[in-house]
């Protein structure tokens, strides 16, 4: 087998098997921690017997383990169990949001991965005059600043001084696209600017990183022009570790909208766990938590693969 | 004399105002944490510098003993995560072996789940309070430092210095303590800036979100989130707490700047 | 003045460093250097690290690398002037005219293209060639050059080759536009010395048939003086002399120049070995943890008191592991170690502390042997409170008679390593070695890293500490001048195992085994047409057999 293959084979089944134990670390944590699900929903006036018939119905009375079986068989056949707190099932309520939520995590991949990247090479290009120090500069004032507060000074300023976009995020299905774009603007741009700093930081250190290689001062000392060096040796030893930053990124962005989702008030997935976690109704919180954890997992496996197939060790091998 | 540059005395000045204003908050907090003392969202006036909050209480004194439980919650959850974190990196780098690999893959699996979504589950089952937000960042931040620290070991294990130890006959005390410590400092002491300000973010998100301290006691995330609704309304009392959370993890940042550039030029120097 | 290729008036070249936490500062790296090179001449450019070399090899196509900035001076390429001229023509200039071959083929060649594309990329951009021309070139100049296969070698990614094929793959690529000089930096330097005569020739070989010229910067005047017309010495940016390469090697004038010609040239007369070896080394074969090969087989080699034992060989050798296995670091699967009469456990938790003492160990990057946050005294020191439970005043005049012996002044005790050049952090380690005691001191290629007359001088001073101490040493090192100016007996390694063993004079005298020949006959000569022979010699060898 080729070795390329067969190191992405590995990174598939290591995903896998990561995937597996953070399902045995969510389940984990929310039946072996000491909190008590019956008792939570029922209160502390919860009669004993009714504490026993709910545990009952919940299947508490079963061993942990015959438990996390019945959980992961139903999560891989799409079942991942009916809402505590109204008995809906958790997959209906679950599909649409998490439909909005990555249509909004979406839209702001859309608008930050070229503007990072273009910064990025900014960044490099003027590197130690004043673009590249206004650029550090931002960057760490925007990692020192929480994701709300982004999104409150641009719905205090935008949305409502300037009344210039909606201050809370609303999205029907039968909205046009404009429309939801239209709907959503506020969120993208925190989401956005959330990002921004982080992945422009890390497309700035990679790019450096190739353009100090010894085979760029090759290329330019044979006579090739600048565009002509980032084009043919720069860019193609960029690729990787760039778009490595980029899913890196993207898996932080996950991350960001579950805030910037209950900021703006967006029916999505962030918004769904959280008061889900408020209600103690722990089947949506382990839903929840299993997608965020596979997307997340996923991203990041993404990121390993293309560092894989980009490197030229690998594909050619001896 | 060391000579300090304007960006590191600006952080220094404001971390440690927002310190001396945590500890000793009962005496400089004008009224009461809980006391009514006006209108709701009133402005700005001699009386409430701050205006008033969403209930009426005077939102200078919420601010106050809202930074000194943020500042608190964070100063505690970064010695645990720290202490945790580097003294578990430190043994695993130098043992090695299976116990290197079981706590690495340990922490490789932790970190496979975003910190925020790790935090919701097991809160979702916890009581919230206090002790159990302090256990629960601490313990999920350790996974970061020690990796750090693990990796900062690992290059200094390597090398030829340490080699010379262990051929010397050094015990495993002396070259955890008196070889790979003293190099691998720096980092660390700019790391432990970059926790603090992770662990204020964090507490604040959580508080924001209903889930970290609760009324009607209140760290700065939780006023943002008493006070969101005024937003709409055009009244930014919920933009001061969110403003002390940024200025006080830009100036912690320029401060932790400062030091590791500092310990860095002195690398292989007096130190 | 038409005829003259090169000219380079009154030089100077400076820089802009960044030290952490400092402010940044400009320093001057070449201050006014005048040289000129006619059509098809070779110029040699030597001086030790910091000399300024590379910086004014590059300045002749206007490039400064990094920070690096010519501050003054003029240049002249075929009679044009080519400070301050545009981009535009500098282009036209590197690509055509003057071409580049850099130390490390491996880094400069693009990992993500093939190696044809690369070679030919110049005389494409410039519109020197058609692809197919170009092509034709290359492929004729891989042959020149002696690469396997040279009709296909193009087609192979950069690391599917051999570093020495690759630095010929570099050599052709800087031949290929035609161009009229040809700068070489150290092409030869990171090469196993067997491979290092091979490139060599091909080089030179590739000199003389196109009638190029170049500049040939290297650190070592023995290559040099195989290759180059004239030499020019260079040291701390200034030139020191400049004169034809017979003039430099048999007849220098300046005395820098007189220190470098001889600096090979030390000469130790082997003592006899004694009857009872202090270090046995008893068949041993060894492997790395998690491999399934042998990096050593049956190595048996003694090691006599107050004498030293050279093990030499080329990289991969075994020669490094053996020390491993002496000190402990890597159990042997077979085979013993005797020390001083008794049997040394196999691992380092075995060894009682006695023995930790007596076999001490120097290394070849003094920089990372010795912890950066400890002073000279503590570093010194430590042994002394360690095995001899030393304190206060005792110690402290225990470290300052090491000091003196190590040549060195009481006032460094408070310095830190980073305080210290390049020379005196080797001297420390030797300091902190002979402070346990031993009786066997490992060095492991304590001089390679260093600049050869400040090698010579550590060489000195550890065979005067060696009459001084009566210390043995185990010597491994890839030099074979090194070998000859300190050892005793000598151990020829090749691919894990020991092919030549024996007192030095029997060792360095025929009849030589394959290997040994190789390697002996490699050393590069302080003589003008070593090169020459050395190759004629081969071939008829090869033609008899």
């Amino acid at each position: 087998m080729h070795p390329v293959l067969k190191l992405v084979a590995q990174r598939l089944a290591l995903s896998t098997l990561l995937l597996l134990a953070a399902s045995v670390l969510i389940f984990a944590g929310t039946t072996i921690l000491p909190g008590d699900v019956a008792q939570n929903i029922l209160g502390q006036s919860a009669t004993p017997e009714s504490l026993a018939n709910l545990r009952k119905e919940l299947g508490m009375d079963q061993p942990a383990t015959t438990r996390y079986f019945n959980w992961l068989f139903g999560a891989l056949q799409g079942d991942l169990g009916t809402a505590l707190t109204n008995g809906r099932d958790i997959v209906d309520s679950l599909g649409g949001r998490l439909k909005n939520t990555l249509f909004l995590a979406f839209w702001a991949a859309v608008v930050a991965v070229p503007l990072a990247i273009f910064l990025g090479l900014l960044a490099v290009r003027y590197r130690e005059r004043w673009p590249d120090k206004l650029i550090s500069a931002v960057t760490l004032a925007s990692i020192s600043v929480p994701e709300f507060l982004i999104g409150y000074v641009l719905m205090y300023y935008i949305g409502v001084q300037l009344g210039w976009a909606p201050t809370v995020s609303t999205i029907y299905d039968s909205m046009s696209l404009g429309e939801k774009l239209g709907a959503i603007a506020l969120p993208v741009t925190v989401l956005t600017m959330v990002v921004l700093a982080h992945m422009m930081r890390m497309t700035r250190a990679a790019i450096l990183n190739v353009m100090q290689s010894a085979y760029i001062e090759t290329a330019e000392l044979k006579g090739l022009t600048s565009f002509q060096v980032i084009a043919r040796h720069a860019f193609p030893n960029a690729i990787a570790p760039v778009v490595n930053v980029v899913m890196l990124n993207l898996a932080y962005l996950v991350v960001g909208v579950v805030v910037v989702e209950v900021v703006f008030v967006y029916p999505g997935m962030g918004q769904y766990l959280v008061d889900h976690v408020a209600k103690r109704d722990v089947p949506v919180v382990q839903a929840c938590g299993l997608i965020f954890a596979a997307v997340y997992i996923g991203l990041n496996m993404v990121a390993d693969i293309v560092s894989i197939l980009a490197n030229p060790r690998l594909r050619h091998p001896k | 004399m060391i000579r300090i540059p304007p960006a590191a005395l600006i952080g220094l000045f404001f971390t440690g105002l927002y310190f001396f204003v945590a500890i000793f908050a009962p005496l400089i907090a004008p009224y009461s944490m809980t006391e009514i003392v006006g209108d709701v969202w009133e402005p700005s006036s001699s009386e409430h510098w701050l205006g008033t909050d969403n209930i009426g209480r005077d939102l200078l004194t919420r601010m106050i003993y809202g930074g000194r439980t943020t500042i608190f919650i964070a100063t505690a959850a970064t010695i645990l995560s720290f202490s945790l974190g580097s003294i578990l990196g430190f043994t695993a780098a130098v043992v090695g072996g299976w116990v290197d690999q079981a706590m690495s893959r340990f922490v490789d699996l932790i970190m496979s789940i975003p910190t925020l979504i790790f935090a919701l589950v097991v809160l979702s089952v916890m009581p919230v309070t206090l002790f159990m937000l302090i256990m629960v960042m601490g313990l999920l931040d350790s996974t970061r430092v020690y990796r750090l620290a693990r990796a900062v070991a690992v290059d200094i294990n390597v090398m030829d210095f340490v080699e010379a130890a262990k051929l010397r006959g050094e015990g495993r005390r002396w070259i955890i303590f008196r070889e790979i410590l003293p190099n691998a400092l720096s980092p660390l002491v700019a790391e432990m800036g970059l926790r603090f300000i992770f662990a204020v973010l964090f507490v604040s998100t959580l508080s924001f979100l209903g889930l970290g301290v609760q009324p009607p006691n209140a760290d700065w995330g939780g006023i943002v989130k008493e006070n969101k609704d005024g937003i709409v309304y055009g009244i930014p009392a919920a933009l001061v707490p969110a403003v002390a959370i940024a200025t006080l993890a830009i100036s912690v940042n320029l401060v932790a700047d400062w030091v590791l550039n500092r310990t860095t030029s002195l690398k292989g120097g007096r130190g | 003045m038409s005829d003259k290729l090169l000219k380079v008036e009154n030089l100077k070249i400076g820089a802009r460093i960044y030290p952490p936490g400092e402010k940044p500062r400009n320093i001057d790296i070449v201050h006014g250097v005048s040289f000129e090179l006619e059509k098809g001449k070779v110029l040699g450019l030597i001086g030790e690290s910091g000399a300024g070399k590379s910086t004014i090899g590059l300045a002749s196509m206007a490039y400064g690398r990094g920070g690096v900035e010519i501050t003054g001076g003029k240049v002249w390429v075929n009679g044009r002037e080519i400070l301050g001229t545009n981009l535009k023509d500098l282009r036209k200039l590197r690509g055509t005219e003057v071409t580049y071959v850099s130390q490390s083929a491996a880094a400069s060649f693009n990992p993500a293209k093939k190696i044809m594309e690369q070679v030919i990329e110049a005389s494409l951009h410039q519109g020197k060639f058609s692809k197919k021309e170009a092509e034709a070139r290359a492929v004729e100049l891989f042959t020149k050059l002696g690469l396997p296969d040279p009709e296909n070698i193009g087609d192979r990614y950069p690391h599917q080759v051999s570093g020495g094929q690759l630095q010929r793959c570099m050599t052709a690529l800087a031949l290929c536009p035609e161009p009229d000089l040809v700068v070489f930096d150290e092409p030869t330097t990171a090469l196993d010395v067997t491979t290092q005569i091979d490139v060599l020739m091909a080089i030179k070989d590739a000199i003389r048939d196109t009638g190029v010229a170049a500049l040939y910067i290297t650190h070592d005047l023995a290559v040099v003086a195989q290759v180059s017309d004239e030499i020019m010495v260079l040291r701390m940016g200034d030139m020191v002399e400049h004169g034809t390469t017979d003039q430099i090697i048999n007849n220098p004038v300046e005395e820098y120049t007189r220190d470098l010609v001889s600096v090979r040239s030390t000469q130790h007369d082997g003592k006899p070995p004694t009857d009872n070896p202090v270090l046995t080394v008893e068949n041993v074969t060894a492997r790395y943890k998690g491999t399934n090969f042998d990096v050593l087989h049956n190595v048996t080699m003694e090691l006599h008191p107050g004498q030293t034992l050279a093990v030499v060989g080329e990289s991969g050798s075994g020669k490094s592991t053996t020390a491993r296995v002496i000190t402990g670091l890597l159990p042997p699967r077979e085979g013993k170690i005797h020390f001083d009469g008794r049997d040394l456990s196999s691992d380092l938790e075995g060894r009682s502390r006695d023995d930790l003492r007596e076999l001490q160990m120097i290394y070849q990057m003094a920089d990372v042997a010795m912890n950066p946050r400890q002073t000279v005294g503590t570093i010194i020191g430590r042994p002394l409170e360690f095995y001899f439970g030393m304190r206060g005043a005792e110690k402290k005049k225990r470290i300052l008679e090491l000091l003196e012996e190590i040549e060195m002044g009481p006032e460094f005790m408070d310095r830190y390593p980073a305080e210290l050049s390049g020379g005196q952090k080797q001297r420390v380690c030797i300091a902190r070695a002979l402070a346990a005691k031993p009786k066997v001191i490992i060095c492991d290629e304590v001089t390679s890293a260093l600049d050869p007359l400040v090698a010579d001088g550590i060489l000195k001073l550890l065979e005067n500490l060696q009459k001084i101490e009566n210390v043995a040493y185990l010597f491994i090192t890839h030099d074979l001048a090194t070998v000859k100016a300190i050892a005793d007996s000598i151990a020829v390694m090749y691919q894990g195992r020991v092919v030549r063993y024996g007192p030095k004079a029997e060792v360095l005298a025929p009849p030589f085994d394959d290997y040994t020949d190789l390697l002996l006959s490699s050393v590069p000569e302080m003589r003008l047409g070593w090169l020459e022979e050395v190759v004629q010699s081969r071939k008829m060898e090869s033609a008899g057999n």
